[in-house]
């Protein structure tokens, strides 16, 4: 199964995190990738541009940033698994937890002073 | 080494930004977010164009730095602070850069972009010219520098650091989680690298932790600091970080960054691979 959206393939030689706006590439496939996305919020409901967004595992170690897009989005490729998100923004601070299985898992979190 | 000369905070920066000789230098792999606003004065390395050699996998050469170098207008004896996103990775790998190019002064901004929009500081769109220098680069200290025989010879004598996520070691995943992770080479880690990922030296909001926590950090660990040291991560960015924090914030000697890292051990023919949470015997 593959997404039908325009590839914006993220480069596998560099480790930056992509354009988080950006469509899921083409070539991806959501039978072997576990997709973490979602937005970040405000607790007045506004989605939070240019928060920085970790990805925490079971163990609550570090496994990945990001920051989220004009649009509040975020996105990881992970496993299945238990995850928690974790928001930091000038607007405070916020954590989901995530039980993901493989394919597009949605998550918000939801930052507060 | 140390703290005081190798990192400068965000309120020494923000004092410092129109200090002479003084040159902020942004380095990030995806440029976009300089473009949306940066330290006032700072230019920008953009970590794949700039600083990796455009056909083989490498990075520029000794002529090739010094005429970036030139060309963006920083002069021998510029004080050069770098920073950038993604916890400044590549501003780490930028630093380990120019001290293997023989750079007096340069240091990282702890904490890096992050930082310091968390602190919300001023970033500008200005576009920034700096008048060109002729500078003069000196030849690479591979004393900072792990080639792929050095770290196979290292496997079971010499420490190595696998700086990767618990994930990534254990080979339960190929890349950060913040990318896909269709590869081409193997999953694992070197046998007996111990895991330390990066992220263990840094607080979350990217400032590096204090050196009583990263002594603390890496003896936990179990490195033998009377050893030398390979680091090592997927491209060797993060491993830069790593490097940063055991020599120039620690003071170890004989620390190694090893840049080929994962990517291409992960790829070597009849090397030996661990797989899982532990490190493995030689």
């Amino acid at each position: 199964m593959t997404v039908p959206t325009a590839a914006t393939a993220p480069t596998a030689a560099g480790c930056a995190a992509p354009d988080q706006a950006a469509p899921l590439p083409a070539s991806l496939d959501l039978e072997k990738e576990t997709v973490i996305t979602g937005l970040v919020k405000a607790e007045s409901g506004e989605v939070v541009p240019g928060a920085y967004v970790r990805l925490l595992d079971s163990t609550g170690e570090f496994t990945a940033e990001v920051v989220t897009s004009p649009a509040g989005q975020f996105r990881f490729f992970a496993a299945p698994g238990n995850w928690t998100l974790r928001a930091l923004s000038r607007h405070g601070n916020g954590d989901t937890a995530v039980a993901a299985a493989r394919g597009i898992n949605e998550a918000t979190v939801t930052v507060a002073a | 080494m140390s703290r005081d000369t190798a990192l400068v905070s965000a309120e020494w920066a923000e004092k410092n930004i129109d200090a002479p000789g003084v040159v902020f230098v942004e380095v990030d792999e995806d440029t976009s977010a300089y473009d949306t606003g940066h330290i006032a004065g700072a230019i920008k390395l953009d970590w794949r164009t700039d600083l990796q050699d455009p056909v083989r996998r490498d990075f520029v050469n000794k002529a090739q730095f010094e005429a970036l170098l030139s060309e963006r207008g920083i002069a021998n004896d510029d004080a050069v602070i770098l920073y950038g996103g993604n916890n400044n990775w590549f501003a780490a790998y930028a630093y380990w850069y120019f001290k293997l190019y023989g750079h007096r002064d340069v240091k990282l901004l702890d904490g890096g972009r992050k930082k310091w929009e968390l602190d919300a500081r001023p970033l500008v769109t200005d576009r920034v010219e700096r008048p060109k220098t002729q500078y003069v680069a000196s030849e690479p200290d591979t004393s900072i520098r792990a080639f792929r025989d050095e770290v196979v010879d290292a496997i079971g004598t010499k420490n190595l650091v696998d700086v990767r996520s618990p994930d990534e070691y254990a080979g339960r995943l190929l890349a950060p989680a913040h990318l896909p992770q269709e590869q081409a080479q193997r999953a694992g880690h070197v046998p007996t690298a111990i895991s330390v990922p990066w992220s263990k030296a840094a607080n979350e909001d990217g400032t590096f932790k204090s050196d009583d926590e990263l002594r603390r950090i890496y003896a936990d660990a179990g490195l033998d600091d009377s050893r030398e040291t390979i680091a090592y991560c997927r491209i060797g960015e993060r491993s830069s970080h790593t490097w940063f924090v055991l020599q120039e914030l620690l003071g170890h000697r004989s620390v190694k960054n090893y840049d080929g890292s994962w990517t291409e051990y992960g790829s070597l023919v009849g090397v030996p691979v661990a797989l899982g949470d532990e490190p493995g015997e030689a």
